[in-house]
């Protein structure tokens, strides 16, 4: 089987971001990138699947990102993933869901695919979009969030579970399909030292837009549909009031006046 | 020509965001709890083995990971976030002390029965070499053991062993020969059960609270001669083999903890107030902390520099001896004047400062003490 997963590196989110002076972004410097927490899972359930499916099944890793994102994709070879696509192109830089999906879709599409696992969204800018606009762009089927993977024996189905207000849902769909993982699908593994010192090895295929025929112009950001206008910092918590020198019963009318006239909140 | 500075590679790092990822989730937020109850369940020794850690330096034939000292370090750097010092001491003694040991000298059918269950964590280790009147002076060992038929009978005791209560097996040190003097050690594989083999109870002590620390006692202990690791009579030279490392793993995990420490105190005294102003404002404190900086930073260099020399197969143990000086007196240092910082709130336990103090003083008496240290570099040098 060729099982593909879907990676991102984002900021750790125990990173403390900082959004530029002039709103065009965020500070870079010193931020720690990780791999997406839910594109773990979903590197723990395509191995998983390898392990089980046996034969002659691989595990590749497509990403799109900078040359740092090489570091992330590391950490997945070093998982046990066998190869990887890199997508590396400066028009990506503010490209939307939409193009990063087109690049995905068409690296995905060279290389082969059966299955393909993503996290159910980035941690970083939380859009949810890109596994769905993938999916379309393959024209194969998708269930997102998914926090139960079954696969039949033959390998032409898979039975999958979404956690739902008040239950679960059951979903069974014909493969290949495209699934976006959940916390608590797996506990995603530690890369060993010895799979560490293989990695290395292992082969990352890195490509630009135009090495995937595509057109900047229309995948990059030039062609972007969305545009980010400016970036704005959480406004910093203002200091709180204190009611003194009053019983506590005209205390009690002063809060519910200032809670009702002044936060606007009852 | 360019000097590379770091040591460490993009494997390392790699490595060491493993290290530190499970060393956060599986062992720091239960430190508070197995310190109290002055115990950690063996269940931790599986998970160690079962996240491959136990292997680092351990050939890939036998489950392990074919390491180097480097990755080693990485790992026992590492450790320091545990939060608890005993935790780190049985893991580590077990797995870059016995299980290394099994790989260098033990036979294929002991390296069955012991090294790879143990990189599982699923069989524990322990060392006896201290004993209750025996301490660096290991050529008085009392441990002795006479060969009767296929079997040795072993007497005598071992003090301070780690992991000793819970241990399926301990290499002992003894005497087989006492007549050939250095050239009359061997070392024995005893096992949990072996018939007066006592394991005795927990030894309670300042800090290393959730280690198992114990006294063994061996009462006409039949060890089979199949249980004799290494050549007999090498028993002496191979003990003292692998000193040079163990005494660089106390100099770098305690330099690694009092970073730490050093971190969190740096946080305190640039948010605890007095007088107006945050206490790391006020001169007298400022200079504890660029004092405490610079020993830590100059311990951490002479640390690395021992590093390269092992790694290089040079011999350094005068260069080890003084590194465990310096990084253990250095800790020593760092704890006291951390626990000073929070005033009243690191004499509290709630304050990790204060588990800190108690475990790191244990740095300069184990794996031999300062003053030992001092005599090996006195030879060596000459006076």
């Amino acid at each position: 089987m060729k099982i593909i997963v879907i990676l991102k590196q984002v900021p750790d989110s125990e990173t403390k971001i900082k959004v530029k002076g002039d709103g065009s972004g965020i500070e870079t410097d010193g931020i720690k990138y990780v791999i997406s927490p839910y594109d773990e899972y979903a590197v723990e359930e395509a191995l998983k699947l390898k392990e089980k499916a046996g034969g002659d099944s691989t595990v590749t890793v497509v990403s799109a990102g900078p040359d740092r994102t090489v570091e992330s994709i590391r950490t997945a070879l070093a998982m046990g993933a066998d190869a990887a696509v890199h997508v590396n192109d400066p028009a990506l830089e503010g490209a939307d869901s939409l193009g990063v999906a087109r690049a995905l879709a068409k690296a995905i599409q060279d290389n082969g695919f059966d299955i393909i696992f993503a996290g159910k969204q980035g941690i970083d800018q939380d859009n949810s979009q890109v596994p769905s606009a993938v999916a379309e762009l393959l024209d194969i089927p998708q269930v997102n969030i998914i926090a139960k993977f079954e696969i039949t024996e033959d390998k032409s189905k898979a039975t999958v579970s979404r956690r739902i207000e008040g239950g679960e849902e059951t979903i069974e769909t014909s493969l290949p399909a495209l699934f976006g993982c959940e916390k608590g699908l797996n506990e995603p593994r530690y890369a060993s030292l010895p799979g560490i010192m293989k990695a290395k090895k292992k082969p990352v295929k890195t490509v630009d837009l135009a090495g995937l025929g595509l057109d900047a112009g229309e995948v990059g950001a030039a062609g972007s549909h969305v545009k980010i206008l400016k970036w704005i910092p959480l406004p910093e918590r203002q200091a709180g009031k204190i009611l003194q020198g009053m019983e506590t019963a005209e205390a009690s009318k002063e809060l519910v006046r200032l809670l009702r006239e002044e936060a606007k909140v009852i | 020509m360019t000097i590379p500075i770091e040591m460490f590679n993009e494997e390392h790092e790699l490595f060491r965001a493993q290290c530190r990822r499970f060393i956060e989730s599986e062992l720091a937020p239960n430190a508070d709890a197995w310190e109290t109850a002055k115990d950690f369940p063996d269940e931790v020794f599986r998970k160690v083995g079962a996240a491959g850690f136990f292997g680092i330096r351990v050939p890939e034939q036998y489950g392990g990971a074919g390491g180097d000292h480097l990755m080693a370090s990485v790992w026992i750097e590492e450790c320091s976030r545990a939060g608890s010092g005993g935790v780190v001491a049985g893991i580590n003694m077990h797995g870059l002390i016995i299980l290394p040991a099994l790989a260098q000298l033990a036979n294929e059918e002991q390296k069955q029965r012991f090294l790879v269950p143990g990189v599982r964590g699923e069989k524990i280790g322990a060392l006896g070499l201290t004993e209750p009147g025996v301490g660096s002076d290991l050529f008085n060992c009392a441990s002795i053991a006479k060969r009767d038929g296929d079997d040795w009978v072993l007497n005598g005791a071992k003090m301070f062993i780690t992991n000793g209560c819970r241990a399926d097996f301990v290499l002992v040190l003894c005497k087989t020969r006492p007549e050939d003097g250095h050239g009359g050690f061997s070392t024995l594989i005893v096992e949990k059960g072996m018939k007066g083999f006592d394991q005795g109870k927990r030894l309670e002590k300042l800090g290393w609270h959730a280690s198992d620390t114990a006294e063994l006692v061996f009462d006409n202990v039949r060890v089979p001669s199949a249980n004799l690791m290494g050549q007999e009579g090498q028993g002496f030279y191979n003990a003292m083999a692998n000193l040079e490392w163990e005494r660089l793993m106390m100099a770098l995990g305690s330099i690694a903890a009092s970073q730490l420490v050093w971190d969190r105190t740096m946080e305190y005294v640039q948010t605890r107030q007095a007088f107006g102003r945050p206490i790391g404002r006020f001169q007298v404190n400022r200079h504890k902390m660029v004092d405490m900086a610079t020993g830590i930073e100059a311990a951490r260099q002479l640390n690395y520099h021992c590093l390269r020399l092992l790694l290089a197969g040079r011999p350094c143990l005068k260069e080890v001896s003084m590194a465990k000086i310096f990084a253990c007196e250095v800790t020593d240092s760092v704890a006291t004047t951390c626990l000073q910082l929070h005033g009243g709130y690191g004499y509290m336990k709630e304050y990790k400062v204060e588990r800190f103090f108690r475990d790191a003083r244990l740095n300069t008496i184990g794996g031999g003490t300062t003053e030992i240290m001092k005599e090996i570099i006195g030879k060596l040098i000459g006076l």
